[in-house]
């Protein structure tokens, strides 16, 4: 498998380590329930399908990147930096807690 | 063995001939090299070949046909193929440590000297006392196994295993160390050729052209593939001068690698391929430093697959008697080699292109005995040329059976009126047409797709970035090898950006293709076998239907059909169209197995490389590693770290007395130990403290500037990820330190806590763990030897420097340092750390100054040591199973702050007051010895699952206490101080009676590190 950092240029996946679905997201501070952070830690989709999934390139730049995958052939379609996909996902759930009209749309990016 | 002098006249030219006549080889002709002669042995007989000769090819110019006996049934095989199809020639190579089982004859090349033995025979090739198999092959047909050691189960190991082990096994490995090299290379390219026949020829020259980064790989030792071993023409050449002419303009061009002997064994995602290049198998000996192989991994914009195409055999009774070959292999023999493989050959045909077996071998002066075409008509032409090379010919016909013992002495044919005819010969060339090499572009879980023209499986979707060209793609004609390479070749490299120039298509020779397939022949005489290499007949194809195992993975794995080292290159298709045949469907219909990597075997040493003995993985090695060399220093490995253990000094004579004096130097004196593997992270911005108070469990609010604290990291789960120190140096500034083994790991989840969980936070970090010497000073007189090294300007006394203290200062006159009083052992300590590069200086400074006070460095023994007697929690305790209440560190975890592992940690199971819990052990006899692992059982209960309290985790020979001391997890344990119980150690006979106690042994009250 071949993975194009965005930070390195296509290389071996044997630089990077793979962690999972990039789509959980951690129920932070004091009010986090015990049922959402079980969920967070091992409930997970498994997908026949595109995933966007978390690699860390250890043996590079030492990113985290969210890579779209298809599960079925291992194709990949697209690579960010973790930390602007964070940044982005935060300022949309913001977003749509500061507007109270519907829940539709919301918290799920892509 | 059968010799036969042929009874067609070959008239041999001694003077130009090397080495003693080789009776089945032809006066002239063939791509060897006759002047330089090849003395080899095969079962220990002399014989001689030529340069340019497989081992397989030598074998039939000696007239040796008898090559190995069968896998299960122990049946006389001889050679099928010439090629890496072979499943029956499988030989020893070589011997001592570099024998080499399960070789493929006709992939060996011959060189001076080789030596090959036959496998799986008993008490030799000719006399094989196990063949009496062959006469209970009613019970060893396909399932036998699974039915008939069954029961009883006790037999299974000691009797049934060993038995089949050494009767249907392969070739034997070498049982001393393998004395090559073997190593790794990486190439990119734009145009990746796998085959250099005539498309992979044609494809690599219209990309080279062009410019473009070409690799052709190819697994023989001559590029041309079947143009050597036909007698076609091109544009006026000889195949073979045109595959010559090729090869030279490709070795001219200078963004051309070609790698003959290089087998493509894998194909991967995105563009990435395994191939083994076997660098010296060819040689009797690797030359100095060069490897024996090499294993390449490739990666490839574009990729020509032009693997060519695999000949399928006739399915008849006794199809597997030495003798009887693939028609393409005995072409090969004869135009590329030299070699008749038989005096008295005759043809089975189901094609046009058998044909060219009789042609050619009547162009080299041989006579044909018959053939037999299991079509009914057959051209007038092809009629006459075959009755002038002596055959006779039998249209509408089939091979039923064979005659012969050891190697074929006849066939059985019935004819076209179901008359049965009885022919001499001693060679039966098969054509039954040609599989394409569906293999490569099958291995990304892509199936091939059924091609009615040629009757056979063509590549389906094929893997992004990969097109197959010529034989491979079920262009069987050379014609369309040439323009199909040709064309992909310039596209492949158009679509990498170069521009390609279609050249004109070559001309050849008039060709014909047409083929009527004879899956299998009606009531045949004796076994019709399959799968040759795994002793599969018709039969138990059969058999396999009849118990229900019909879908084509079930076939495979009852009838071990297309399994081991062949992956049935030369069975698959038959063994799927006799259960289309039982089943009423077509082939397509039965589908296809799955095929997998490696295309052939590859030995684990090309992907061990240079990763074995010391050079298995990489070594690091501690800023002090020099001078550890220098003084004796034993080692230790951590993870890839090599860390000093203990220095023995001379006239010690037990690792333990070594670690015993360091100890009591250390708590007496003073002693110096490097510490540099823990991981150093750096944490710098104005977030830093917010970020390390979400990632460590314990608060850290309240840190100042010029202050260390201990450090406990959860997981997300609530079990205990790692502890360390974390220093402020200043406000915006921390150092954290991680264990030897976690420091990676640690890394990376803290670059996932910033990155991914709170990108908003102002924080950078980056690991600094390379980058600075840190050593540990420890012990009463550690002060008196800093201050001799630090700059005078820093204050070192007890109030200016207090426990827990941490600075950035100089030492040795102005060279950056950082001090930190921190303690592993209990004593009063600091950990220093200079810039690596003054590592060793600082090291062999800091014992100078020590040397008036009894110095001595100690290593991580000593420091393992000193921990278990201080109750410390290192790696066996924080093992991914324990929580921080389980290592008696519940009270430091802070009430008031989100952090990692804060919310699962209070899941029932985990706050179970029952849970295992931290403590130290003591034996009640201290003359007796503890061990890490023994369980706890009450005194007087019986040992039980249900009786386990839990068990030792450290143990150490403690020098303060003089008796040994163990730390350990045990129910309620700090509720039990007092109370003793069984240490029960079953596996090494261990069952001492303990107390449990307070797990600080030492200094309890930590009176001496804040001293």
């Amino acid at each position: 498998m071949r993975i194009r950092c965005p930070y390195c240029g296509e290389r071996d996946n044997g630089e990077f380590s793979y962690l999972g679905d990039a789509a959980p997201v951690r129920p932070d501070g004091m009010d986090a329930s015990s049922e959402a952070m079980h969920d967070y830690v091992y409930l997970r989709d498994n997908r026949a399908g595109e995933i966007r999934e978390l690699w860390y390139h250890a043996a590079g730049c030492r990113s985290w990147l969210v890579v779209t995958r298809d599960t079925r052939t291992h194709a990949i379609t697209d690579v960010q930096p973790a930390r602007e996909v964070a940044k982005t996902r935060r300022a949309e759930t913001r977003l749509a807690e500061t507007r109270t009209v519907t829940p539709a749309g919301s918290a799920s990016h892509a | 063995m059968l010799d036969r002098t042929p009874t067609f006249p070959l008239p041999v030219r001694e003077a130009e001939q090397a080495g003693p006549p080789q009776p089945f080889r032809t006066a002239s002709g063939g791509l060897i090299d006759r002047r330089r002669a090849r003395d080899f042995t095969f079962d220990g007989r002399q014989l001689t070949g030529y340069h340019g000769d497989t081992l397989a090819s030598a074998l039939l110019a000696n007239g040796v046909r008898l090559v190995g006996r069968s896998f299960k049934y122990h049946r006389p095989r001889g050679l099928l193929s010439a090629g890496s199809e072979e499943p029956n020639a499988l030989v020893e190579l070589r011997t001592g440590a570099r024998r080499e089982p399960n070789t493929r004859a006709t992939m060996a090349e011959l060189y001076e000297g080789l030596e090959a033995t036959s496998q799986n025979r008993w008490p030799s090739l000719a006399v094989d006392a196990l063949s009496v198999n062959a006469l209970l092959s009613p019970v060893f047909a396909a399932g036998f196994y699974y039915k008939t050691f069954m029961w009883p189960a006790a037999l299974w190991e000691k009797l049934y295993e060993p038995m089949i082990r050494r009767a249907a096994g392969l070739g034997r490995a070498a049982n001393a160390p393998d004395p090559d090299t073997y190593e790794h290379a990486h190439v990119h390219c734009d145009v990746l050729v796998i085959g250099g026949g005539p498309a992979g020829l044609s494809a690599a020259l219209a990309a080279g052209r062009s410019g473009a980064r070409v690799v052709l790989v190819d697994e023989d030792f001559r590029l041309g593939g079947r143009l050597l071993a036909e007698r076609r023409e091109i544009d006026g050449l000889s195949g073979s001068d045109w595959a010559a002419q090729a090869v030279a303009e490709l070795e001219s061009l200078p963004e051309v690698r070609l790698l003959p002997r290089t087998t493509l064994f894998g194909v991967y995602d995105h563009g990435a391929y395994g191939a083994v290049e076997r660098v010296s198998d060819h040689l009797a000996v690797p030359a100095a430093h060069a490897p024996r192989q090499r294993l390449w991994r490739i990666v490839a914009k574009r990729a020509v697959l032009a693997a060519g195409a695999i000949e399928r055999p006739h399915i008849f009774g006794g199809n597997d008697r030495p003798g009887v070959m693939l028609a393409g292999a005995v072409r090969t023999y004869l135009n590329r080699y030299g070699v008749l493989p038989g005096a008295h050959p005759a043809v089975f045909t189901s094609s046009d292109d058998g044909w060219r077996t009789v042609a050619d071998i009547a162009a080299a002066g041989g006579r044909v005995a018959a053939v037999v075409d299991s079509r009914p008509d057959v051209p007038v032409a092809l009629r006459r040329m075959a009755e002038a090379a002596g055959a006779q010919v039998v249209a509408g016909g089939q091979v039923i059976g064979t005659r012969g013992h050891l190697a074929l002495s006849g066939i059985e044919v019935r004819d076209a009126y179901g008359s049965t005819l009885r022919i001499p010969c001693d060679t039966l060339a098969m054509a039954n047409g040609w599989n394409p090499v569906v293999h490569l572009d099958s291995h990304l879980s892509r199936r091939p797709v059924w091609e009615e023209a040629i009757h056979a499986f063509v590549p389906g979707q094929l893997p992004t970035g990969m097109v197959a060209a010529g034989a491979a793609s079920g262009r069987l004609t050379l014609a369309d090898a040439l323009e199909s390479g040709a064309r992909l070749g310039a596209e492949a490299a158009e679509s990498c950006g170069f521009a390609a120039e279609t050249a004109g298509t070559p001309r050849t020779d008039p060709e014909s293709t047409a083929h009527t397939p004879l899956w299998r022949v009606a009531k045949p005489r004796g076994k019709a076998f399959v799968d040759f290499q795994n002793d599969v007949a018709a039969s138990d194809v059969e058999l396999a239907h009849r118990e229900g195992f019909r879908a084509v993975e079930l076939l495979k794995r009852y009838t071990t059909l297309g399994m081991a080292t062949d992956q049935g290159k030369t069975s698959n298709l038959a063994g799927l169209s006799i259960m289309a045949e039982l089943t009423g469907q077509n082939i397509p219909s039965v589908g296809t197995t799955v095929f997998r990597p490696p295309f052939t075997p590859v030995a684990i040493g090309a992907f061990a490389g240079h990763h074995r003995g010391k050079e298995f993985r990489a070594s690091r090695h501690v800023p002090s590693h020099a001078w550890c060399l220098e003084n004796n220093a034993q080692f230790l490995e951590t993870g890839l770290w090599l860390r000093p253990a203990y220095f023995p000094r001379a006239g010690e004579t037990d690792w333990l007395q070594t670690v015993v004096r360091e100890v009591e130097t250390v708590r007496s004196r003073v002693g110096l130990c490097d510490v540099s593997t823990f991981g150093k992270i750096d944490i710098q911005g104005r977030d830093a403290l917010t970020f390390i108070e979400r990632v460590c469990a314990n608060p850290f609010g309240t840190l100042k500037v010029g202050r260390s604290r201990y450090a406990l990291l959860l997981r997300e789960d609530g079990f205990v990820l790692d502890d360390g120190t974390v220093s402020r140096l200043a406000e915006t500034h921390f150092v954290m330190t991680a264990s030897t083994a976690n420091a990676a790991k640690v890394m990376q989840h803290l670059e996932f806590c910033r990155q991914w969980l709170w990108p908003e936070l102002d924080v950078q970090m980056v690991s600094v763990s390379e980058q600075w010497a840190q050593y540990a000073v420890a012990g009463p007189r550690a002060r008196d030897v800093l201050r001799k090294i630090v700059d005078p300007q820093h204050d070192l006394s007890n109030e200016a420097f207090p426990f827990l203290g941490a600075a950035e200062i100089t030492v040795g006159g102005g060279i950056p340092a950082r001090l930190f009083r921190i303690s592993f052992s209990g004593e009063l300590a600091y950990e220093i750390a200079v810039p690596a590069g003054y590592g060793d200086a600082a090291w062999r400074a800091i014992l100078q100054a020590g040397l008036p006070y009894g110095i001595c460095p100690y290593g991580a023994e000593a420091l393992s040591v000193m921990r278990i007697e201080k109750g410390h929690a290192a790696g066996a305790e924080i093992n991914g199973q324990t929580t921080a209440r389980d290592l008696a560190l519940g009270g430091m975890l802070a009430k008031k702050k989100d952090y990692i592992g804060r919310v699962m940690k209070e899941r029932p199971a985990l706050t179970d007051p029952e849970r295992p819990i931290l403590v130290g052990f003591r034996p009640v006899d201290p003359s007796q010895r503890l061990r890490a692992g023994a369980h706890f059982l009450a005194l007087g209960a019986e040992p039980s699952l249900t009786a386990d309290e839990g068990y030792m985790t450290s143990v150490a020979f403690s020098p303060s206490l003089r008796h040994w001391i163990g730390l350990g997890l045990i129910r309620r344990g700090n509720e039990r101080h007092g109370e003793r119980v069984r240490a029960y150690d079953p596996v090494r006979g261990g069952d001492v009676e303990v107390e449990i106690c307070n797990a600080a042994f030492v200094d309890p009250a930590g009176e001496r590190m804040h001293g």
